[in-house]
């Protein structure tokens, strides 16, 4: 979906992982291809680009929504939180991180940015204490490929329990 | 995606004055089914206007005896609702039902009910309590309003602003799954307001949702599952493709509105 000949374009500010940004798009410019594209963070991905599989899902407004079924236009002014901004760069990982690394939680990894952001957000709305059916019916918008989902179940409901108590560095970007 | 022009009004006049002027236009709500549509190019609105910062189209309320919900309300804000848990639960439930978490953190009723999919839930929400749909021009009945598979009564340029609710004594929706796009394969709302009876379907009608007189009937000498016993609808008019047989979905009906009944009333079926 490269800019058309013609075509024109429009400035978009907004906040990503606590950092101002702004940059001139065509209007068609979905959020993910303005984070991959425009920003270079590449660890939101693009699974099916049709709604279903949540590999692009990034919080907005503290919200999870799946970054490539919003126009980067209509987010002027939100605050935006993606994989990259869940833990300091040379930091400790997010404890959600931290679970998915130490259950096996992944095999590709594809899924895992999406898997993560929408794992985090589900504490915020449902809490420490996740059970299975709980986070397999939270799942719903998010595909795996290759793990079966038992891992991820696993590592959710760990992170979930890890999180409790510990100052979570989204909460910066809500 | 094909190129637009992108707007955002402040107002629902202003959005309504750009509806008027471009013809081909189209409302930006949560974008949750029109960019996936504009995606595919199956729509190529040469000017999107983007509803978001409208003031005053999201927000739920009591108003007297009904409960009105603003367009732009999200279907996760409808699902998290006291207000709305508390006066018509079965509602909430619903909105819980649509899509997954993140698409219930931007699609809105107004999307939803404007855009009548024949396989969605709140248009059998509407149409089984008896809502009113406000719009910029005026008031619809909802019987009036879905006039058939993705079309509605709306006229060029009218904008929903609110969705009203009268309250129901019971109601309960049940919905049978596609197992792959989890949208309703068949949907039934049932709900009792007084003397007043509704069973409204979603996902069987060749004709997108209706309602049932007949099991309406039925229901009113009680309002129990019994009384739907052994009561089915033709497979005349039923949706058939490969996720069911107009049969199979025409059972559907029957079976759904008898659990639904039993959910209303607080009993298993
Ligand atoms: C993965 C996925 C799963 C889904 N599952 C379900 C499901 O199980 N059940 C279900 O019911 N739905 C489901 N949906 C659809 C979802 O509910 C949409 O949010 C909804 O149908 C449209 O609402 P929207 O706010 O996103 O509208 P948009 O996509 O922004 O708009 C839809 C249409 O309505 C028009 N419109 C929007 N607002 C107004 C208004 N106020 N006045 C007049 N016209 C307006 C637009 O111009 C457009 O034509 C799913 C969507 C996805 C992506
Ligand atoms: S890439 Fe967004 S849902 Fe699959
Ligand atoms: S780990 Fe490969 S898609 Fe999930």
């Amino acid at each position: 979906m490269a800019a058309q000949k013609g075509a024109q374009t429009a400035t978009v500010s907004m906040t990503v992982n606590g950092k101002p940004v702004t940059g001139d798009i065509d209007p068609r410019t979905l959020l993910v291809q303005f984070l991959r594209e425009n920003l270079r963070l590449t660890g939101t991905h693009v699974g099916c680009d049709t709604s279903q599989c949540g590999a692009c899902v990034v919080h907005v407004n503290g919200k999870a929504i799946k970054s490539c079924t919003v126009l980067a236009l209509q987010l002027e002014g939100a605050d935006v939180l993606t994989i990259e901004g869940l833990a300091p760069p040379n930091g400790p990982l997010h404890p959600m991180q931290e679970a998915f690394r130490e259950n096996h939680g992944l095999q590709c990894g594809f899924c895992t940015p999406g898997m993560i952001m929408t794992a985090v957000d589900m504490v915020r709305r449902k809490g420490h204490d996740l059970d299975d059916r709980t986070i397999r019916e939270e799942l719903e918008g998010n595909i795996c490929r290759c793990t079966g989902y038992h891992n991820i179940v696993k590592a959710i409901a760990a992170g979930a329990r890890a999180m409790r108590g510990s100052a979570t560095t989204s909460k910066a970007a809500e | 995606m094909y190129a637009f022009t992108f707007h955002r009004p402040q107002t629902v006049r202003q959005a309504a004055g750009l509806l008027a002027k471009n013809g081909d236009a189209k409302l930006l709500a949560g974008g949750q089914t029109l960019l996936p549509t504009m995606k595919l190019r199956l729509a190529g609105p040469p000017q999107v206007i983007d509803m978001t910062l409208i003031e005053g189209l999201s927000g739920i309320e009591m108003s007297g005896r009904s409960l009105t919900i603003g367009a732009m309300t999200t279907h996760n804000d409808v699902n998290t609702s006291p207000v709305v848990q508390q006066a018509i639960p079965s509602l909430a439930k619903l909105a819980g039902m649509i899509g997954d978490p993140a698409v219930r953190h931007r699609g809105t009723i107004g999307g939803s009910i404007a855009n009548n999919d024949p396989n969605a839930d709140y248009p059998a929400a509407c149409l089984g309590l008896g809502a009113t749909i406000i719009t910029n021009k005026r008031r619809i009945k909802a019987d009036d309003f879905f006039t058939g598979m993705f079309s509605t009564a709306l006229e060029p340029a009218e904008i929903i602003t609110k969705v009203s609710f009268p309250i129901p004594k019971k109601a309960a929706y049940q919905k049978f799954r596609n197992q792959a796009s989890r949208f309703a394969l068949v949907g039934v709302f049932v709900s009792k307001r007084g003397s007043e009876i509704r069973v409204a379907v979603t996902g069987a009608g060749a004709n997108g949702v209706f309602r049932v007189a007949s099991f309406e009937e039925a229901l009113k000498k009680r309002f129990a599952p019994k009384s739907l016993e052994g009561m089915s609808i033709p497979a005349d008019g039923m949706n058939s493709d490969i996720h069911g047989s107009a049969e199979y979905r025409a059972h559907l009906v029957g079976v759904l509105a008898r659990r639904a009944v039993a959910e209303a009333i607080g009993k298993s079926a």
